[in-house]
């Protein structure tokens, strides 16, 4: 389902809790058959005020930065998928639903998860203009900047999902151990 | 140390522990719908590893959008069909057959006490009910299971819920967990699973302990589950006559996966239901709950019954006698949906189709539709329903639509006057 990806890019922030799957791409789309013809409709359905769906911000963005509980709500790996096939690999956020999270690990992509301290510092940030994020996987360590302004935070992921994403996916790692 | 049910279950499942924490399950089930298992198919035949890695473990069901809408989802069944006819999967169950996955899986036996079951549906948590460890994933947990007959989780937390009491007359399932949602929170139980005890929950019938057990996911929870007793066995008895002999039998087998007396939980909760009123749901979470009598007199433009959650016979027996000699308002559409074809070919046996038609209610075929917006009774902007489903996320019967999730019982009581009603009123 995956192959390795690109993390890190310039961020768009949803500064809301509990964002839902249907939010992300509703149910109407799951009638597609390829991850690709999910492409134009990413979070056409996120109820939060400011935010455009079509607009160049999360066009020519690869990172979400959002608060808690991000993914609720239904299985589909259309979710990530809709991310994927926009050029969003990296999601940090203050904590994920299972499902969705365990998704974008399974995908090779990463469910990165921050203190609402550290997330409150990023979203902080993005007043003052595009901020541009750096993952180190191994070294477990995001950078956020803007301009000549930048703050560092460490981050926690498991061995398993390390694993994962060094994989390229669960399928990758499976067949190879089972 | 006692162990928990679910900690029976990992243990004796364990395939592999890749690293610590990660548990790498053998399945004993791998449920599959027309909606999230086509791209794990192409996938899979990209790989040049169409294979499956069990068919009498497999099941599957065209149940989303039956019969096929459009030609994207005609291409979908088609996909999932075309697949099961390949692998020659015994159990795959289409147009004629075919009925909402939670509801059909269980009638035909396929969920047993003690059994590990994945499907790319994030309601798998109801067949928790039979005491088994049932999970939604995503594809490609699914596309795994399909070829390897794993799945990894990590290790089961679990909160008990103890629903003491008794419940007062009106007050169904659905009511005591959609108080125990709005209690926990839409993530108070995100990578917990949620074991219903008490003896509420042991008076409940498998019916009943399904519904709870839905929307365990609507707190987080990965799973639901109830204990196995003779309520269990006396469901399943049809399909387990031969294997055990006796009933005692059966339960002495079964009994082996319920939750040590001094099992550790993460949590434990009580609920005394004895005062508990009928619950609706406001706004766009299912933790966003209310006693009915506080949302009386909200509009309503549709009333839908039926879903995973509550299309079962006993909840159209419930909404049935609601709507008794009573005609929908004119400003409502019913739609009643039962959720397999037994349970409509039961429901027409006993008069209860007949009394939703004589209502004026719409019956359609048995498919998942309008819960999620797909077909058969989605929304306008600005209309609100009344839903025995189990999601009220901004959008999910259609765009701009607003959903009230509530019990059969008071679904057909809204259906009766146009706004949200206590049918206990009537």
């Amino acid at each position: 389902m995956s192959s390795k990806k690109i993390f890190g890019g310039s961020a768009i922030v949803l500064d809301r809790a509990d964002i839902n799957t249907d939010e992300i791409i509703p149910a109407k789309y799951l009638t597609e058959v390829t991850k690709e013809a999910l492409t134009p409709y990413i979070l056409e359905d996120l109820k939060l005020d400011g935010f455009d769906p079509k607009g160049e911000k999360l066009k020519n963005a690869g990172v979400v930065v959002t608060r808690a509980n991000f993914g609720c709500g239904s299985s589909r790996e259309h979710a990530p998928w809709v991310f994927e096939v926009n050029g969003v690999h990296t999601v940090i956020a203050e904590s994920y639903a299972r499902i969705f999270r365990q998704n974008m690990f399974n995908c090779g992509m990463l469910a990165i998860e921050l203190p609402k301290a550290d997330i409150d510092q990023i979203i902080a940030l993005d007043a003052e203009g595009v901020i541009d994020i750096s993952v180190d996987v191994a070294g477990q360590k995001i950078t956020a900047a803007v301009g000549d302004k930048s703050l560092d935070f460490s981050f926690e992921v498991s061995p398993f999902d390390k694993a994962l994403v060094a994989a390229g996916g669960w399928v990758e790692f499976a067949d190879a151990r089972y | 140390m006692g162990k928990t049910i679910a900690e029976k279950i990992f243990a004796a499942h364990l395939r592999d522990e890749p690293f610590a924490g990660t548990r790498v399950l053998s399945l004993d089930r791998v449920l599959c719908h027309e909606i999230t298992t086509p791209v794990a198919i192409a996938d899979l035949v990209w790989r040049e590893k169409d294979r499956v890695f069990d068919r009498n473990k497999i099941k599957a069901v065209i149940d989303h959008v039956t019969p096929s809408k459009d030609s994207k989802t005609a291409l979908q069944a088609k996909i999932l069909r075309d697949w099961a006819r390949r692998h020659e999967i015994p159990d795959f169950f289409d147009i004629g057959h075919n009925g909402v996955c939670h509801a059909l899986f269980p009638e035909k036996g396929f969920i047993r006490p003690g059994f590990t079951v994945i499907m790319g549906d994030s309601h798998t948590c109801t067949h928790g009910a039979f005491g088994a460890f049932a999970a939604g994933v995503g594809t490609t947990d699914l596309e795994v299971g399909i070829l390897k007959g794993v799945c990894a989780f990590r290790e089961p937390a679990t909160i008990r819920i103890n629903i003491n009491g008794s419940l007062p007359q009106g007050v169904v399932a659905k009511d005591v967990i959609l108080h125990v949602i709005g209690q926990l929170g839409v993530n108070g139980a995100t990578d917990r699973i949620l074991e219903f005890r008490g003896p509420v929950v042991d008076a409940m019938s498998m019916e009943a302990r399904m519904t709870l057990c839905n929307m365990a996911i609507e707190a987080g929870g990965t799973c639901g589950v109830c204990m196995p007793d003779m309520t269990t066995v006396d469901y399943l008895w049809p399909f387990i006559e031969e294997e055990f002999g006796t009933k005692e039998a059966a339960l002495a087998d079964y009994s082996m996966w319920v939750s040590d007396a001094d099992a550790s939980y993460d949590r434990v909760l009580d609920f005394d239901v004895s005062n508990l009123a009928p619950q609706v749901t406001f706004d766009f979470k299912p933790d966003r709950v209310k006693p009915v009598t506080e949302m009386v007199g909200t509009r309503i433009d549709q009333v839908y019954i039926g879903t995973c959650t509550n299309g079962r016979i006993e909840d159209l027996r419930e909404a049935a006698a609601v709507l008794k000699g009573k005609k929908v308002a004119s400003s409502v559409r019913g739609i009643v949906s039962p959720a397999t074809p037994k349970i409509f070919s039961d429901a027409l046996a006993e008069g209860i189709i007949q009394i939703f038609m004589d209502a004026g209610f719409c019956v359609t075929n048995p498919t998942c539709g309008a819960c999620l917006g797909m077909s058969n009774g989605v929304l306008a902007e600005g209309e609100a329903c009344a839903s025995t489903s189990n999601r009220n996320f901004n959008g999910r019967m259609g765009k701009g639509g607003m959903v009230h999730l509530m019990s059969p019982a008071t679904a057909a009581a809204c259906a009766i006057t146009g706004v949200i009603t206590d049918a206990r009123t009537l």
